[in-house]
């Protein structure tokens, strides 16, 4: 499977639904319009810093709050290609899979990557690399069925396959 | 080992007779329930499914309450989307606005979700049908797409954490102080990927609108579900909203739980989670300062059922509220409505100088009907205080009973209802 390379935007705790993609901007479900407000309420200049293939890093309880799957979409269509996190909220988890968001759980590289470092992510083996620090960290590998659901990049193609 | 209360009814829904934590298995479901945000998501999904239309036409809800009556000309498309769906797919279950109602206060009454059920909603607040026994939780719109598409969804079967709830609340505490009570005790991932199991002879002293209230916050602790058993409280209930057969499921005596909680009901006090996290609570003996507040909304998924609008008609009944104050009492479903309009509460909230308005979830999630400008604290019943949850990021909001909010709206500053003159 694909690996993602990026440089790394940093948060804190219980990041939630409402500053992902604050629910004034619900009324719009375009990836790409729902992209241009992605973090807006946490990180107002986000939006303009990110490129195609940085990374989120952040600590537990990412993704708290709404089931709006809008917030995975925003992140993904704002060009992120993974998000690694201490915790994630259940919902997001579900979600991200579903629409083939990547996100991996891993608290030692949650706590220890610093904004701004270029990370790797190694999708079959959970293997997360620091490439600024020089420090790799083991992150949790998906169960085989939700490996499926990545494979086929979400779970409408995982149906249709099936 | 035995199995909780929540296991028991994924099990039975897998067709299996055994389930552990941790275990990935699919289940059937008994309904899947959409809104007007999260509807179209999922309906532009299903159109990618090769599926010919919905698994089973009775078996889905669809209820514009987010943004409608539609807010502005996008939400009016969303909702065109859900009801053209609805139309084409000849949906039973589908609420327009003069039926409509916030969708988890709305299906109880309707007779939708009974013990037993397994239900999925593209909504977190599914949580809330817990409180009849159900087995319901929050999911996404693909979810909801390939809820709508096969009549299943797949689960990893949680752990759980019980609650024994023993004693009987005082005096203007209700379901809200409880929960808010246990978010502050556990956390808002307190009970992340988790079920809390609600069980103790302290239930027969919540009425069934503070179980609703209970169950519909499992999820700002992270939870999977909340769910009580089922007593002859919740079959009056049931059988006085509907006719569909319902199950009941008890958790084995053996059931291993992660943790345990008791909690007297008799010691809690009304107590207000402050910004920017449900889980930052005080309980109002604590709030030594004052805490100037410019509106009050009373209302919600959380908070806008009949018990909740006679307690805040019994603060608010002969008083007035603060000048400058706005206060929002929103009436969860048309038939709240009309039975606040005949108890005379609306009377009494229009009296007082509260607006009164047609079911919406409107200013909960900062939609409409009351949205924050910068450096303004509003107390609200709802379920969230997230940073910018109703409105402008410098705004506050405080999470407080009904009887919290409408005491605070006759001060304008958090206040105890015991504390009036």
């Amino acid at each position: 499977m694909k690996a993602a390379k990026g440089h790394v935007f940093k948060y804190g705790d219980n990041v939630d639904t409402d500053v992902i993609i604050p629910a004034r901007y619900l009324n719009s479900s375009d990836p790409a319009e729902l992209a241009t407000h992605c973090m807006e309420d946490i990180d107002k200049t986000f939006i303009q810093r990110v490129q195609k293939g940085d990374i989120i890093v952040a600590d537990k309880n990412f993704g708290c709050g709404s089931s709006r799957e809008h917030a995975p979409i925003a992140i993904k269509a704002a060009g992120v290609s993974c998000v690694i996190a201490e915790t994630f909220a259940r919902i997001f988890y579900r979600n991200a899979i579903n629409i083939g968001l990547p996100i991996v759980e891993c608290p030692e590289a949650a706590a220890a990557i610093e904004a701004g470092d270029e990370v790797e992510v190694d999708f079959d083996s959970g293997v997360i690399t620091d490439v600024t620090k020089g420090t790799t960290y083991q992150g949790q590998a998906f169960p085989e069925f939700m490996q499926k659901i990545i494979a086929a990049e979400g779970l409408v193609n995982y149906i249709n396959q099936k | 080992m035995g199995m909780t209360m929540t296991q028991k009814i994924l099990a039975a829904h897998a067709g299996l007779s055994k389930v552990e934590a941790g275990q990935l298995i699919e289940a059937d479901l008994d309904l899947v329930l959409g809104n007007d945000i999260t509807s179209p998501v999922a309906i532009h999904e299903m159109e990618k499914m090769k599926v010919d239309g919905v698994f089973d036409k009775d078996k889905i809800a669809l209820v514009p309450d987010h943004f409608v009556p539609n807010k502005d000309i996008k939400s009016a498309e969303h909702c065109k989307c859900v009801r053209e769906f609805a139309r084409k797919n000849e949906i039973t279950n589908y609420f327009e606005v003069g039926q409509m109602g916030i969708e988890h206060a709305l299906l109880p009454e309707q007779g939708l979700t009974v013990a037993g059920d397994v239900i999925i909603g593209a909504d977190s607040h599914t949580c809330t049908y817990g409180a009849l026994g159900a087995f319901s939780t929050g999911v996404g719109s693909t979810d909801m797409a390939a809820g709508m598409a096969t009549g299943k969804a797949w689960f990893k079967v949680p752990s759980a954490i019980k609650f024994n709830l023993t004693g009987k609340p005082s005096e203007w505490v209700s379901g809200k102080d409880v929960i808010l009570h246990i978010i502050g005790m556990i956390g808002v991932d307190g009970a992340l990927y988790k079920s809390m199991e609600f069980v103790g002879d302290g239930i027969a002293n919540l009425t069934m609108d503070d179980r609703f209230t209970i169950a519909n916050m499992a999820i700002e602790a992270g939870g999977k579900n909340g769910i009580f058993p089922v007593d002859d409280l919740a079959v009056a209930y049931m059988k006085e909203h509907g006719t569909r057969a319902y199950q009941v499921y008890e958790a084995d005596a053996d059931a291993v739980y992660d943790e345990e909680y008791t909690i007297d009901l008799g010691t809690l006090r009304p107590t207000v989670a402050f910004p920017h996290l449900p889980e930052n609570t005080k309980t109002i003996d604590e709030i030594k300062e004052d805490i100037k507040i410019d509106q009050v909304v009373i209302g919600s998924c959380t908070n806008g059922r009949l018990d909740d609008l006679r307690i805040a008609a019994k603060v608010l009944k002969g008083r007035h509220v603060a000048e400058g104050m706005r206060c929002i009492v929103i009436p969860a479903t048309q038939k709240i409505y009309l039975q606040a309009m005949e108890e005379g509460l609306l009377k009494t909230f229009i009296e007082a100088g509260a607006i009164v308005s047609t079911p919406t979830c409107g200013p909960c999630l900062g939609g409409y009907m009351g949205i924050l400008a910068e450096g303004e604290r509003c107390v609200s019943t709802t379920n969230r205080n997230f940073v910018g949850r109703m409105g402008h990021v410098n705004s506050e909001i405080y999470l407080a009973s009904p009887a919290v909010a409408a005491a605070s709206a006759v001060t304008g500053k958090i206040s105890c209802p015991c504390k009036l003159s």
